[in-house]
């Protein structure tokens, strides 16, 4: 039984929608900046949804009027990184929510081996059950 | 027969430049630049043509002909208070209304927010900027501080480099305007011919004639809700006419620090006088002695304040 054709990742917003296309991207950009949002841009290639922390691409960037910039960015990160997931994060620091506000999908690698379920043993006749990346067997930086 | 039938079609097409014009909201522009700045005939002169243009390639673009965007990258040149500056904030407001720029913000640098102090900090230091002035107008004052050709290893250089290189591929996101002293900027471009050649706008501001600075007094006094009485006016122009002959004029920037200074005179003397009632009219009024009592009538001399 196969639900996720592909085994798209699904994360963030817009994950279960065809890839944006840069006008799209620029358009949530806009978005985020409208509301005073730092946009920042993150990599990985551990796609483990637990896996929370992405290496950042550059610095968060602050005081951005304009999308142009971030979608600049976006483009070098792509080239840096042609077949690792890249994500655009915009960070709220509104009191009381001071977290991500948004956070999308902009590239990703083209063959997504998808994951796995491991079943444990554990005492008594206990299963503990868990997913895995298959592309997580590799060592980093050969993983797709 | 053919001739006829090809005009026919010809003004079916037609477009109407008037209402194209009235849409754009580019004459409010303009007035309002001819209002708030005096004099400035080369400046504005050039805006008008730039903003014709634009409004010409939206034309041109209902009728699918398909051409470059301009490049508005400017250079500004003139004396010190020739109004450089009070130009590029405009600068970003007009391409706005023009639909040139998308947000119209104006980022100001110099030097120092441009090249970095070591070795591998100045283009990220340089790239953070220009991302920063995208969508709006990157005004770098002082330009000419960028190259020092007396250090080779200056990293100024491989800032003008990346500005180069954006001002040529990102010429829809950013308009980079550089400013300075007309003999400064020329050895700039000198050493730095692809920087000469990206600029498609060289505007020299010229030097303000004693009537006009008198305007540029009053419409600075107005904003603070001063004026002359008729004998300061006729003081100031006498100010003028004396203060121009000085070393160290500096155009508007000097009428206002003289403005500065007769406010100040202006309050010592209603402090001075204590008794009886002040009026509005009072406080509002510069009169001919605040100005007569400037050093510049008495000794000939500027007043204690350097660079007045």
């Amino acid at each position: 039984m196969m639900t996720n054709h592909g085994n798209r990742l699904t994360q963030g917003q817009f994950s279960f929608l065809p890839d944006l296309t840069d006008e799209q991207i620029t358009k949530q950009i806009k978005y985020a900046l409208d509301h005073g949002w730092a946009v920042s841009i993150e990599y990985t290639d551990d796609p483990h949804p637990r896996n929370t922390y992405w290496e950042m691409f550059g610095m968060p960037m602050f005081d951005l009027k304009d999308p142009a910039g971030i979608l600049m960015e976006v483009n070098n990160c792509r080239k840096t990184f042609p077949s690792h997931y890249v994500r655009v994060t915009a960070f709220s620091s509104a009191r009381g929510t001071e977290s991500p506000a948004m956070s999308y999908i902009v590239n990703r690698p083209t063959n997504e081996p998808g994951f796995g379920l491991v079943r444990q043993e554990s005492e008594g006749r206990m299963i503990r059950y868990t997913v895995h990346s298959y592309a997580t067997d590799k060592a980093e930086n050969d993983r797709y | 027969m053919n001739e006829s039938l090809k005009m026919s079609d010809d003004t079916q097409n037609a477009v109407d430049l008037e209402a194209e014009f009235r849409s754009s909201n580019v004459q409010e522009v303009l007035d309002k630049l001819d209002r708030e700045l005096v004099g400035l005939v080369p400046v504005k002169t050039r805006i008008r043509e730039i903003a014709a243009l634009l409004l010409v390639d939206r034309l041109r673009r209902q009728f699918e002909l398909t051409s470059q965007t301009p490049t508005l990258h400017m250079c500004f040149t003139g004396n010190p208070g020739t109004g450089k500056t009070t130009v590029a904030t405009r600068m970003g407001q007009i391409l706005k209304r023009l639909g040139y720029v998308r947000e119209g913000h104006l980022v100001t640098v110099t030097r120092d927010d441009l090249v970095g102090q070591y070795i591998g900090h100045t283009a990220p230091k340089t790239k953070e900027v220009i991302k920063k002035a995208m969508g709006g107008v990157l005004f770098i004052d002082e330009a000419y501080y960028l190259y020092k050709p007396e250090n080779e290893r200056d990293y100024g250089a491989e800032s003008i480099e990346i500005l180069l290189q954006v001002m040529e591929n990102n010429r829809d996101d950013l308009v980079v305007i550089l400013a300075g002293y007309k003999d400064k900027m020329d050895r700039f471009f000198q050493s730095n011919p692809g920087m000469r050649s990206r600029i498609a706008h060289h505007v020299d501001f010229p030097d303000y004639q004693p009537e006009e600075l008198l305007a540029i007094a009053e419409l600075m006094l107005a904003d603070q809700n001063y004026h002359f009485s008729p004998a300061a006016r006729e003081a100031f122009t006498r100010y003028l006419k004396l203060r121009m002959t000085l070393e160290h004029f500096a155009n508007a920037r000097s009428v206002r620090n003289a403005l500065d200074r007769a406010r100040l005179r202006q309050a010592n003397r209603l402090f001075g006088r204590r008794t009886g009632l002040i009026t509005r009219e009072d406080l509002m009024t510069l009169e001919a002695e605040d100005i007569l009592a400037s050093r510049v009538f008495q000794e000939g001399q500027l007043d204690q304040v350097p660079a007045g």
